[in-house]
């Protein structure tokens, strides 16, 4: 926040003078930039179309037109408030791309196209919001999808904390159904990676700076590591989900409710990484409870799960892939983990908030 | 220490309770240990006639009601930003929570250290920046290294609201009420890495029960409710260190330093315990300036319980909190009413959390699973 209240530096170019006593600051977006005016324009033709054009974008209609077979549309919306905006192993950027690309992927759909729409604050740095427009575009072209259209406003210094991303997404559903009700007793319970490593990475970026820690955000797209098991083995999955806020423990009780079958997970069979370990033991935080950006849970059937490890260890975001529990025929709606000690317990839904402003 | 593995642990400990002439009951005082035996599914793997309880450990439990009153009283006023650590947030005062408060507009920022708070206090030297100090020994030279810091950097708007708290009073107020009776304490690690066990030898000396000091791991709790039930098999009595690795029998002088130049003994009041003799930490007079009670003058804490609410009688293991008529109809972790309920290392939120194994939660003097997780059995 320090950094930002620098009044007269707003949008001029630092001269010679100030930048010796005081480091130049750069560019900074003001009010006039969402006024809808020139310097919108040039905020979109110097910014925006150079990183993520393309034939329906540079358009720039009030709505994109997209081009659709007939089928069944999918469309998802997510807004994204993460502080810091840089984190180790992501950004802002990355995440809202990331979010929305993931949320059509586990219900089976192909991403088709993503709005993006930006609030930022008077006085954010130009050159910040470059470098998170470079991320985004990045990660858009990584998962192959078109963002088509956008939005972008500008509120005063105080009335927001830096930017705020918004990602909607359309995508193609698949004609098969992922769905709790396609889940049967007998189902295995799989999970992509190593867990936690997205909501811990933040929360110690935020809470405890100074720790110097190997932890990672796993933000990434995981629209091809699914088309890689959908196309191969069409049969083989029931249900998927990427387990963000609430964590492996909310996206297992969830399952369990929604499909009214009691779940079980293996704690010793659930990837978790040393450094992921220690920081939740240092912040008192089960990594159950924490969230993940690049992580899918898949239920599948039982005959199948080998298989479709297989081809998750063979995709690099899913090379730590691990079955970690299964669906059981009692019909209670309740999901329980096998302690590493031996002893069960159930598991539910973390409680209200865990600490704001992860995603 | 040689690594022992679950099985053995467990192995060892049914081995000790088999030769049990009668049940035994052993005590743990630490959140820390309370939230990992539930989370290790400790509970369900014991011997019938061994029991694991929890005392008064948890430090947001057993702050009185009175002093989460001035915290919140404190938020409340214009000038005040209160740093907390995060558990204290949802406990309820008279008049709402800090959370409530800091919804209405008061200035609560949750803090992972006191440094943090002193940082806070350097950076708006137009607010006066309180530190609310709850926990045990653990917790208490970080405050103390925050008061020394503040009046190193000569801050004029950094005061600490203490509620800090030393476990030996309580554990001996506790033996000497004579409600309840154990047969030995597994001793809490964090605390004992600053004070030492030495600290512990009244309990064997003057109550002649078994105390354990041990880590946090499901497997280290369980190999010292082994060692306890071994000590109570023989019929005998003993301190012992099955944490060597972090403890030592002096503790950690440095720190006990620190604590001694900022703090001294006090009176204080605990949830559940009353008021008892030289059981917790006031800062010295020396350092007044840096005391929010005499800084910024507070009315004297009243105290109360919120109506129906047993956590009192919880974490003095007078009962359990399945004998709170609250526990899990009105009160739950989304909807707590007393502070055992609310913070993550109280006893009944691990209960309602990890106790309720599905043969638990399909008895039938349980209510459906539900219910109790949607809150709607309010």
């Amino acid at each position: 926040m320090k950094g930002i209240h620098q009044p007269t530096a707003t949008n001029s170019a630092p001269t010679a003078a100030n930048g010796a006593a005081n480091a130049p600051r750069g560019h900074r977006i003001t009010l006039a930039h969402g006024g809808g005016g020139q310097l919108t324009d040039e905020l979109i033709t110097r910014s925006i179309l150079p990183r993520f054009g393309n034939d329906v974008l540079n358009d720039l209609l009030d709505a994109a037109m997209l081009e659709v077979p007939a089928g069944r549309l999918a469309m998802t919306l997510d807004g994204y408030v993460v502080q810091p905006l840089f984190f180790p192993g992501g950004d802002i950027g990355r995440l809202a791309i990331s979010g929305t690309v993931n949320d059509l992927a586990v219900a089976g759909a192909t991403p088709m196209g993503i709005a993006l729409g930006m609030i930022v604050a008077e006085g954010f740095e130009q050159r910040q919001l470059e470098a998170i427009l470079d991320s985004a575009a990045a990660t858009a072209a990584h998962a192959g999808v078109r963002v088509v259209t956008g939005d972008t406003k500008v509120v005063g210094r105080d009335q927001a904390d830096g930017i705020y991303l918004t990602t909607a997404g359309i995508g193609m559903a698949s004609n098969r159904r992922y769905h709790p009700d396609q889940v049967r007793p007998g189902d295995a319970v799989l999970i992509s990676g190593t867990i936690a490593d997205h909501g811990l990475a933040v929360m110690l970026a935020r809470q405890m700076p100074q720790v110097r820690s190997a932890l990672k955000s796993d933000v990434a797209p995981l629209n091809h590591l699914i088309e890689s098991i959908t196309a191969a083995l069409p049969d083989a999955v029931a249900f998927m989900r990427d387990p963000t806020r609430g964590g492996l423990a909310g996206a297992g009780a969830d399952l369990a409710t929604r499909t009214g079958w009691h779940v079980t997970l293996d704690e010793a069979a659930i990837p978790l990484r040393p450094e992921t370990h220690h920081a939740a033991e240092m912040l008192g935080i089960d990594p159950l409870d924490v969230a993940n950006e690049g992580k899918v849970m898949l239920v599948v059937r039982d005959g199948t799960a080998d298989r479709v490890l297989k081809l998750l260890r063979e995709h690099p975001l899913g090379r730590d892939a691990a079955r970690i529990g299964r669906v059981d025929g009692e019909r209670d709606g309740l999901c329980d983990i096998r302690t590493r000690l031996g002893g069960r317990r159930i598991i539910q839904k973390p409680y209200g908030e865990q600490l704001p402003r992860i995603c | 220490m040689k690594r022992i593995t679950p099985q053995q642990a467990i192995a060892s400990l049914h081995a000790a309770a088999a030769r049990l002439s009668r049940p035994a009951k052993f005590m743990e005082v630490c959140g820390t240990h309370t939230v990992n035996a539930f989370r290790s599914g400790l509970h369900a793997l014991l011997p019938e006639n061994v029991e694991l309880v929890s005392g008064p450990g948890c430090p947001v439990c057993v702050t009185a009601q009175g002093e989460i009153d001035q915290m919140i009283e404190l938020a409340g006023r214009r000038e005040v930003t209160l740093c907390t650590y995060g558990d204290m947030l949802h406990v309820r005062g008279r008049d709402g929570s800090l959370a409530d408060a800091r919804a209405d507009g008061a200035d609560v920022a949750i803090v992972y250290s006191a440094l943090d708070a002193v940082q806070r206090a350097a950076d708006q030297p137009d607010r006066q920046v309180v530190f609310a100090a709850v926990g045990f020994e653990t917790t208490a030279p970080a405050t103390a290294v925050a008061v020394r810091e503040a009046a190193q950097r000569e801050l004029a708007n950094f005061s600490v609201l203490t509620s800090h708290k030393c476990i030996l009073p309580a554990l001996r107020a506790l033996l000497d009420s004579g409600e309840v009776r154990v047969d030995g304490f597994v001793l809490p690690g964090h605390v004992a890495v600053i004070t030492g066990y030495d600290l512990f030898t009244p309990i064997v000396a003057d109550y002649r029960l078994p105390c354990v000091v041990t880590g946090f791991e499901g497997e280290q709790i369980v190999a010292a409710l082994a060692r306890l039930t071994e000590i109570v098999a023989d019929e005998s009595v003993a301190l012992e260190n099955l944490y060597p690795q972090a403890v030592s029998g002096a503790g950690n002088q440095v720190a006990l330093g620190i604590i001694d130049e900022i703090f001294e003994p006090a009176d204080t009041c605990w949830r559940g315990l009353g008021d008892l003799p030289a059981s917790g930490l006031r800062v010295r007079a020396q350092f007044a300036a840096f005391d929010a009670r005499r800084r910024l003058g507070l009315p004297p804490a009243e105290n109360h319980e919120p109506p129906g609410c047993r956590c009192g009688d919880v974490i003095t293991a007078r009962i359990t909190p399945a004998d709170c008529p609250l526990f899990a109809t009105a009160c739950t972790p989304v909807h707590a009413i007393g502070p055992c309920m609310v913070s993550s290392e109280g006893t009944c939120q691990a209960w309602f959390k990890f106790r309720r194994t599905p043969a638990l939660v399909n008895r039938k003097n349980h209510l459906p699973i539900c219910e109790v997780l949607s809150g709607a059995a309010e």
